[in-house]
């Protein structure tokens, strides 16, 4: 299959995705679902990783800013932009693209190889749907919030390090990461996060879905979901720095 | 009656049915027969609908498939009852979830109404009392009965069968063979059952058709095919001593 083919098989799916459910009471009660194992199970992580990577940036900036020119607000400053603009929401989000890409393709690859699919279309279910459209609206919609609160640990990660360490103030540090705040840097990186989370729901998706064979077929499904995840957000990440800040 | 008219259907250059015609009628069990690759999963999966054929027509109670608007097709739909080979349980769902799913989907029913529904058919394929448990926590056995009752679960007319009792011990393969043959003749279904299962042929084939290469070589009723002198039914059917023995045994008494 050439790349071009998976492309358009990729939309031909969004096309399917995109229907109204069958029933409201089985969408909610999936979407809930959804909400806890792509949403709620992954706060663990998201938050561990966020306040470590967040004090290894600050602490990384005040050795490299080590120059009596330099205020020491700066390393608030730049670990706070450090944080907004990438770490929080493209980090965080490739993290998402391992853990839960995995879990969406093998979950769904699962499915299709044990025939659960099928029996979901001989009912005369929308099985695209039913299946995809909880996952798209439950990483849509909660995503966001976790992104705010790996920026929130990311910063307060970096007061921590800093005080811990020595290297700067505290006080240094809050005055920096008050300074030049820019309301539109946090839409520019929630509009990422809303194109990072529908990559993280539907390319898996797409991997699962059409996968062909047995538990080989599967696990090579799930490890190719991540990596194009990856490729994808990256990419993505490039286009719309491009597009919202130049 | 399910009626099969000239039925094609291929994958790229392989014509894997060539034109097969049959008869399928309500109140019996019906068995497709053959070796591996001879079609049997393709002709089943054209017959519901996950395969579009490339000619021919398949019509339900003078009904053709292909030729459903959206509104009929999903009608046709839940009169269908399906028993896949793996029993196709969603994994996540309690025996009462997976057997209520199809309610949910496509009735208006309160939810003690349904669950009065779900543990009547669980009490009908005996299975009382479990239905907080997964899929995982059940047998082989116990999981072909619960996907019956969720095929059975929507009043079908017609049950789709395939390899039931594959994977199962001969007594509990005989178990779900009866099981389904009661259903069929206590509700008159049209069932459709896709085997291999020699023990499945001699019980319950009230109509069999065998299938050979993709075609229809032969056709009848257990009986039948102790008499039968088609080279590829015999060598199919008979190949174990045991049946071989049991053929002679049949011929030597009804000289």
């Amino acid at each position: 299959m050439t790349y071009l083919e998976h492309i358009g098989k990729y939309f031909i799916m969004l096309g399917r995705v995109f229907k109204k459910p069958q029933r409201a009471g089985v969408f909610r009660e999936a979407l809930m679902k959804e909400i806890d194992d792509l949403g709620l199970k992954s706060i663990g992580i998201i938050m561990f990783i966020s306040f470590f990577i967040g004090g290894v940036i600050a602490l990384q900036t005040a050795l490299n800013l080590d120059s009596p020119f330099i205020p020491d607000s700066l390393i608030g400053f730049a670990a706070k932009r450090s944080i907004i603009l990438e770490f929080a929401p493209t980090f965080c989000c490739i993290i998402l693209a391992g853990k839960v890409g995995s879990y969406i393709t093998s979950s769904i690859g699962t499915m299709r190889v044990t025939e659960q699919i099928d029996a979901l279309d001989v009912m005369g279910i929308n099985s695209i749907s039913h299946l995809v459209l909880p996952k798209l609206i439950a990483t849509v919609f909660f995503y966001p919030f976790l992104i705010i609160l790996a920026m929130f640990l990311g910063i307060f990660g970096g007061w921590i390090a800093g005080v811990l360490s020595g290297l700067f103030a505290g006080t240094d540090y809050i005055i920096g990461i008050q300074t030049d705040f820019k309301p539109f840097l946090i839409v520019y990186a929630m509009i990422k996060t809303l194109v990072f989370s529908f990559l993280i729901a539907t390319v898996p998706s797409y991997h699962g879905y059409y996968v062909k064979g047995g538990s080989i077929a599967v696990g090579r499904a799930s490890t190719q979901a991540v990596v194009w995840t990856t490729i994808l957000i990256v990419i993505a990440n490039y286009i719309l720095t491009q597009l919202l800040l130049t | 009656m399910i009626e099969v008219k000239d039925l094609h259907k291929g994958f790229g250059d392989v014509e894997v049915l060539k034109g097969i015609s049959t008869k399928f009628y309500p109140g019996k069990t019906n068995l497709i027969i053959g070796q591996s690759g001879s079609g049997k999963t393709v002709f089943l999966k054209s017959l519901i609908g996950l395969h579009t054929p490339e000619k021919g027509t398949i019509s339900f109670d003078g009904r053709i498939n292909t030729k459903f608007t959206e509104e009929e097709k999903q009608q046709w739909r839940q009169e269908i009852g399906m028993v896949f080979q793996g029993s196709a349980l969603f994994d996540s769902q309690t025996v009462e979830d997976n057997v209520m799913f199809p309610l949910k989907m496509f009735t208006k029913k309160s939810k003690e109404e349904m669950l009065e529904r779900v543990n009547f058919v669980l009490k009908r394929v005996k299975l009382e009392n479990s239905n907080d448990k997964l899929p995982a926590e059940l047998s082989g056995g116990m999981q072909k009965r619960v996907a019956i009752a969720r095929a059975i679960v929507m009043n079908p007319k017609y049950l789709f069968c395939d390899e039931p009792n594959s994977g199962l011990d001969p007594r509990t393969a005989i178990v779900i063979d009866k099981l389904i043959q009661e259903i069929t003749d206590e509700y008159q279904i049209t069932t459709v059952i896709n085997t291999h299962d020699m023990n499945s042929v001699m019980e319950i084939g009230e109509k069999i058709i065998f299938l050979n290469k993709g075609k229809k070589e032969w056709e009848g009723t257990s009986d039948d095919i102790f008499s039968t002198e088609n080279e590829a039914v015999v060598s199919f059917v008979y190949s174990s001593n045991l049946f071989k023995k049991v053929r002679e045994a049949h011929l030597n008494k009804t000289k």
